[in-house]
């Protein structure tokens, strides 16, 4: 049927059947390459660069977050409490505050906004669309009605704080696994999946608000205040570790999948067609950010905007490749949250303004900027 | 050279809207082939159950031999190749980063120079070399349907499949572009089917046309000179036409008549001829 070479194919004419030839042997000597690998090579640098640059904003940040509290305790002080506390010779009168007080919290801010900010990024990636934050899937609201049950009905006042946080942790599971369970009937598409969160969100927040209704004003104080987000939930050491452990591992799966999701975002068809399962794959990821974000919101209370703006900023400069994506985007979203509280500690000091309202006043203006400059790239 | 047989295929999106039917078609030979057929007929949707985009509920896709159903997604991608027809990413990346995607399969550690040399040959093959840091949202249609195609090459499949590759591009690129997919098919053996609705093209550039009818069946399969003629086209699309013969270099050409308009479903029943033109 077809002639033997490209050569005797009566059809192409010599235009083509050179520029195919030429394709298909290797390539020597092109000066265009070079250059097209030098400029390739050096995008990369700036990425790397725009990593190191975060990691160095956390460590100024972390070193200046201890030092800043409603009790005045000098800088070098605190510098002076930390190395005494870690080589076990504690003297100063302020050890418990800083070691059990100040530093928690410090280090539960970067591992929150790194987990929120690291959510937020593989669900935009993952649902294309721009407005999709790790609450997307209603974890938030979930969240929010383990909370008020766990304030309202008397849990909280019976066994302690901590079973706030466990009905708020298994509440905002839920929605995450509804969907999950509707995958089984119907594919997961970026549109149900948005859908579906939605409709999950009114359904608790009705309850939600049935409970509120009932509810002393004591008890609705620290349901709003919890609904705000702060970081002043943290409870010592004690709030650590199931996040940490969450968010790491997260943040480990999240990298090794991040390949993959540059390849999702071709879109399902594309996606499929290179080999990876597109709905399984969503789901994978779906569950992942659930369970990520649940830790942190279960202990911090629901802290909006860092999800959802952080990853739009990082890719602002240095572009939508997962694979740099998420690493800066965890490091970027660490530091923009201990910022955040740390300016939520001096902006009306002695009183405290919580992270969440911080980040709202800093995220929204910077989110409208970024709609109004948007020229030619992303969405 | 990858065999492909499709048997007995039927697909639907649900029992009672079945869109393939009894698709029975095999391909053991390299070229370039053409699907056509008017829309909405399962040009898309036949495609996709070879590369496992969709499953089909009867029947089976072998590639090789081997059923696609009960390959992994993986080792189907290792073979086939697609472009889809239309792709927008959310988020998207620069053109060079768009195009190393179809390298997903190759890419080893320390295989990068490799596959920027392959991106950069391709991309010189579609005259975009200039666009390499582009932002792939950034681009005109026409330079999107390049590197979608560009994507879908340096994926080195066996079988390349791509929906209409040429349809946002001008008239010289059309023509450049099927003339370098048969180039390409004969240089590298490989099974290159594409959609298209340009009836010249297909002519020209086609080793076999593949032509489906209402309501998602085969209609004839074969070169062009024996599946592009002024009988099927009349009771496949539904248009008079006549077809003239260029004899520089032996291929039909199609002049379109008029539309025989009507229930879709009657234009078999109509006498040949209508208000079109006569030989």
């Amino acid at each position: 049927m077809t002639d033997n070479t490209i050569e005797n194919d009566r059809i192409l004419s010599t235009d083509v059947v050179n520029s195919v030839k030429e394709w298909s042997s290797d390539l020597t000597g092109d000066s265009g390459f070079s250059e097209t690998v030098k400029t390739f090579n050096s995008s990369i640098k700036f990425k790397i660069l725009f990593i190191l640059a975060s990691v160095a904003i956390i460590i100024v940040a972390t070193s200046y977050a201890v030092t800043v509290g409603a009790l005045d305790i000098g800088f070098l002080e605190v510098y002076k409490i930390i190395f005494d506390h870690l080589t076990g010779n504690i003297t100063s009168p302020y050890d418990y505050i800083v070691w059990n007080v100040r530093l928690p919290r410090v280090v539960a801010g970067i591992i929150g906004g790194a987990g929120l900010a690291v959510c937020g990024a593989i669900m935009q990636s993952v649902l294309k669309n721009p407005m999709a934050d790790p609450y997307t899937t209603g974890v938030s609201s979930g969240a929010m009605f383990g909370a008020t049950v766990g304030m309202t009905l008397g849990f909280a006042a019976a066994l302690g704080n901590n079973s706030v946080v466990i009905l708020a942790f298994v509440f905002s599971l839920v929605p995450t696994l509804v969907i999950a369970g509707m995958s089984k009937f119907s594919n997961t598409t970026p549109t149900t999946v948005i859908m579906a969160g939605i409709g999950i969100m009114y359904i608790f927040n009705a309850f939600t608000t049935v409970l509120m209704l009932n509810a002393d004003s004591s008890d609705l104080n620290r349901i709003f205040y919890w609904q705000t987000g702060s970081l002043s939930l943290i409870n010592g050491w004690s709030s650590i570790p199931v996040m940490f452990g969450l968010v790491t591992a997260g943040l480990v799966i999240s990298m090794f999948l991040s390949g993959k999701l540059n390849v999702l975002a071709t879109g399902d068809d594309s996606a499929k067609a290179l080999g990876i399962n597109a709905d399984r794959m969503r789901l994978i990821c779906l569950l992942l950010v659930g369970l990520v974000s649940a830790s942190i919101v279960s202990y911090t209370g629901l802290i909006g905007f860092v999800g959802l703006v952080c990853p739009h900023i990082v890719r602002m400069f240095i572009g939508a490749d997962n694979r740099y994506l998420i690493p800066a985007v965890a490091l970027f979203g660490g530091a923009l949250m201990l910022i955040a509280d740390v300016i939520g500690k001096i902006v009306i000091s002695p009183s405290v303004l919580p992270v969440g309202v911080v980040m709202s006043f800093i995220g929204g203006p910077v989110f409208l900027w970024m709609v109004l400059r948007r020229s030619d790239k992303a969405w | 050279m990858t065999d492909i047989v499709i048997k007995d295929v039927d697909f639907g999106y649900s029992e009672d809207r079945i869109v393939l039917h009894d698709i029975n078609l095999e391909i053991h030979e390299p070229g370039l082939y053409c699907i056509i057929g008017p829309n909405g007929v399962g040009k898309s949707t036949m495609v996709k159950c070879v590369s496992k985009i969709i499953e089909p509920l009867k029947g089976q896709v072998l590639l090789d031999g081997e059923d696609v159903a009960k390959m992994p997604h993986k080792d189907v991608a290792k073979k086939v190749g697609f472009v889809p027809a239309f792709s927008q990413d959310a988020f998207s990346m620069s053109v060079i980063n768009t195009i190393l995607i179809g390298r997903y399969n190759h890419q080893k550690w320390g295989s990068r120079q490799k596959d920027l040399e392959m991106v950069y040959k391709t991309m010189k093959l579609l005259h975009i070399e200039n666009l390499g840091m582009r932002n792939y949202n950034a681009l005109s249609a026409g330079q999107h349907q390049k590197v979608s195609i560009a994507r879908g090459l340096v994926q080195e499949p066996a079988v390349l499949i791509l929906d209409e590759p040429t349809a946002n591009l001008d008239v010289k690129y059309q023509v450049y572009v099927m003339e370098m997919l048969r180039a390409i098919a004969i240089e590298k053996g490989m099974v290159i089917m594409t959609i298209c609705h340009d009836l010249n093209i297909t002519a020209k550039y086609a080793h076999q046309v593949i032509m489906l009818a209402r309501p998602g069946k085969i209609h004839a399969v074969g070169p062009p000179e024996e599946v592009l003629t002024e009988d099927n086209i009349r009771e496949v699309y539904g248009i008079n036409c006549r077809i003239l013969k260029d004899e520089e270099m032996d291929i039909p050409y199609i002049i379109l008549g008029s539309a025989i308009m009507g229930a879709a479903e009657d234009y078999r029943n109509l006498p040949s001829g209508g208000s079109g033109p006569r030989p």
